[in-house]
């Protein structure tokens, strides 16, 4: 079965049953609110992106439907089966990279992954030969009988993931699979990501702190603030949420930036205008469609204009709108 | 049942590995008591001349397996770091979120530790032997002197690991280790006939799991061992093993259910 991730499958999602399906869930560690009535659900054969600031309660969720913690209150079910009723079948049918390493650091890489197949009842060839393509893939095979140990913090994260997969789970999650990976193995994975869910049909649970990685992977997602969601939809949907595109004009001459402003504000329908040295920004409902205006209304106020363009919202315009300040708080933590 | 067994197998087999990789502790739970056999070995050589002090052989032949049992004491409590361990390396959390059996995570730590016992136990006989202590219960009596010290291994690490599941620190582990060893240790038979020494710590001692293993195996490596004095406290160091052991159970579950 192959399944595109896209708009379509999330739309076809409430006939088929959610892989994921959280409800309501709660949860409160003495003073905090970890999560606090969040909900979602994630269509079969698709990649779900849990976004948020640090401490939004992403991790408390993804414990709670992987049996390492009980809610409060609210109720979630896995692969179609009930995560409080039935931890132990929710086990069996699902890969979990959680957001610390959970790799024994004196086995070796093959033994990491061997002990989690073992447990998963894999018998003896089996094991061996799955081992060796999951090692093959992350391309650790050079480094397979070395103790985990040795291996940099990037070797140790794809460890990690296959080791997530090693038996072949319906449901894998992924808590910040990406954190600390350089920007080559970074678009392996995310490759590896969607060749997953593509040809594998798996269906992923993805928390990142890198938008481009939600945006590019994700068929929905959602953004928690706070342990609740506080948006959520495609990427697209989400986008388009946000009413407007920016159109952004680059002025020939500096001395023309006061006039450009004016003329942009005489533009029906264009607002947020704001104009400094060579730049000059508007907000407008379509940007294809008013962009002749905004030409036309520069010139005839004799602006010379250098260069035009359409913006349509990215997600970092979603996320800052929605989880604002936080999130550039804890972006520039992570590029200090 | 039979997934319970193999589970706990490979938690074991993960165990061992690491010891057989760093060889070093396990010289290190070695080096203490060879030194002790053989320093005080020579030390106390003459306290069997002590009124009151029943022994037919050496010193050597009563410190033996006092030291064997002593050793299984202190490599045992500290089994709880294992958890420790594995809960700062994200190990636990890995495994929690595996169908692996609960019932393995508590009897893979306690095969690993009998593991250990066996090996430590052989060895401190076999030096025993080379420095002159003879043992006239024979192979039977070792073997069940080793058993004697399994089941007081599992007791206390069954404590250890059911302390570090409930406090989740190294702290808690080491304290294990360090301050309730000891104490039973002379608190006990171990290393000198309780019999010379005064009349309060003979009556504690005969509550003392430590003093059921050291005069068991004392008994057993002589030559006409009376069973029925070995076997009552055998049946003893069990039960109290089992009991832990349903502790430490208990401990894991509280431990789930707080995370
Ligand atoms: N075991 C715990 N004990 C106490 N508080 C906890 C525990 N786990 C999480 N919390 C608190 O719950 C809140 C949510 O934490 P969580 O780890 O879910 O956030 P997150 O969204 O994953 O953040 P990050 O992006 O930094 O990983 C935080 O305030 C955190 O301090
Ligand atoms: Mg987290």
């Amino acid at each position: 079965m192959s399944v595109q991730p896209g708009p379509a499958t999330a739309l076809s999602m409430s006939s088929a049953t959610p892989a994921i399906e959280a409800v309501e869930l709660s949860k409160r560690y003495g003073e905090v609110q970890a999560l606090d009535g969040l909900s979602i659900a994630v269509a079969p054969g698709t990649v779900f992106g849990l976004l948020g600031p640090n401490g939004a309660g992403k991790s408390t969720a993804v414990k709670i439907l992987t049996t390492l913690a009980r809610p409060d209150s609210g109720s979630a079910t896995v692969a179609g089966i009930d995560v409080l009723r039935r931890p132990d079948a929710v086990r069996r049918a699902i890969g979990v990279v959680t957001q610390r390493s959970g790799v024994d650091p004196v086995a070796t890489g093959r033994e990491n992954l061997q002990l989690i197949g073992r447990i998963h009842g894999m018998r003896g060839g089996e094991i061996k030969a799955r081992t060796a393509e999951l090692l093959d893939r992350f391309e650790l095979t050079e480094h397979a009988d070395r103790p985990a140990r040795t291996y940099s913090g990037g070797m140790q994260r794809k460890l990690d993931v296959a080791m997530g997969l090693i038996h072949r789970p319906q449901v894998l999650f992924l808590d910040e699979p990406t954190t600390g990976l350089d920007p080559e193995a970074r678009s392996q994975m995310w490759q590896e990501i969607s060749r997953l869910t593509g040809a594998e049909g798996l269906s992923i649970l993805l928390t990142t702190h890198y938008l481009e990685e939600a945006d590019q992977l994700a068929a929905e997602l959602a953004i928690v603030d706070r342990g609740r969601i506080v948006a959520a939809g495609t990427p697209e949907q989400l986008k388009a949420g946000l009413r407007g595109d920016a159109i952004v004009v680059e002025l020939a001459d500096e001395v023309a930036t006061a006039k450009a402003a004016t003329a942009l504000r005489a533009v029906p329908g264009a607002r947020e205008i704001t104009a400094d040295g060579h730049t000059a920004r508007a907000r407008v409902d379509a940007g294809a469609s008013a962009l002749p205006a905004v030409l036309a209304g520069l010139e005839q106020a004799g602006v010379l204009v250098a260069s035009a363009t359409v913006a349509r919202p990215s997600l970092d315009d979603v996320y800052l709108r929605h989880a604002g300040r936080a999130f550039a708080a804890a972006h520039e933590q992570e590029v200090a | 049942m039979t997934t319970m067994v193999s589970h706990s197998g490979y938690l074991t087999v993960r165990a061992v590995r690491a010891l057989v990789r760093q060889p070093v502790f396990l010289i290190i739970t070695l080096m203490q008591p060879i030194i002790w056999l053989l320093l005080f070995g020579q030390l106390f050589s003459k306290v069997v001349e002590i009124p009151g002090f029943e022994s037919t052989g050496s010193y050597l032949d009563y410190l033996t397996p006092g030291v064997v049992v002593m050793t299984a004491l202190f490599s045992s409590g500290w089994s709880g770091m294992g958890f420790i361990l594995d809960m700062e390396r994200g190990v636990m959390d890995r495994l929690l979120s595996s169908p692996v059996r609960r019932g393995a995570m508590i009897s893979g730590p306690l095969a690993y530790q009998a593991v250990t016992t066996v090996i430590q136990s052989v060895v401190i006989f076999v030096v025993g032997w080379l420095a002159g202590a003879r043992f006239p219960g024979g192979l039977v009596g070792i073997v069940v002197t080793i058993v004697a010290a399994i089941l007081l291994a599992s007791a206390l690490a069954s404590f250890s690991n059911a302390l570090a599941l409930l406090l989740r620190s190294q702290e808690s582990v080491i304290g294990v280790a360090q301050l309730l060893v000891l104490p039973l240790v002379f608190l006990s038979s171990a290393v000198m006939d309780i019999r010379v020494a005064p009349e309060w710590i003979q009556t504690v001692s005969t509550y003392n799991p430590v003093d059921w293993a050291a005069t068991a195996s004392r008994i057993v490596l002589s030559a006409d061992p009376d069973w029925y004095e070995v076997l009552w406290r055998l049946g003893g160091l069990l039960a109290v093993a089992v009991v832990v052991g349903w502790l430490a159970t208990r401990a894991f579950r509280t431990y789930q259910r707080a995370a």
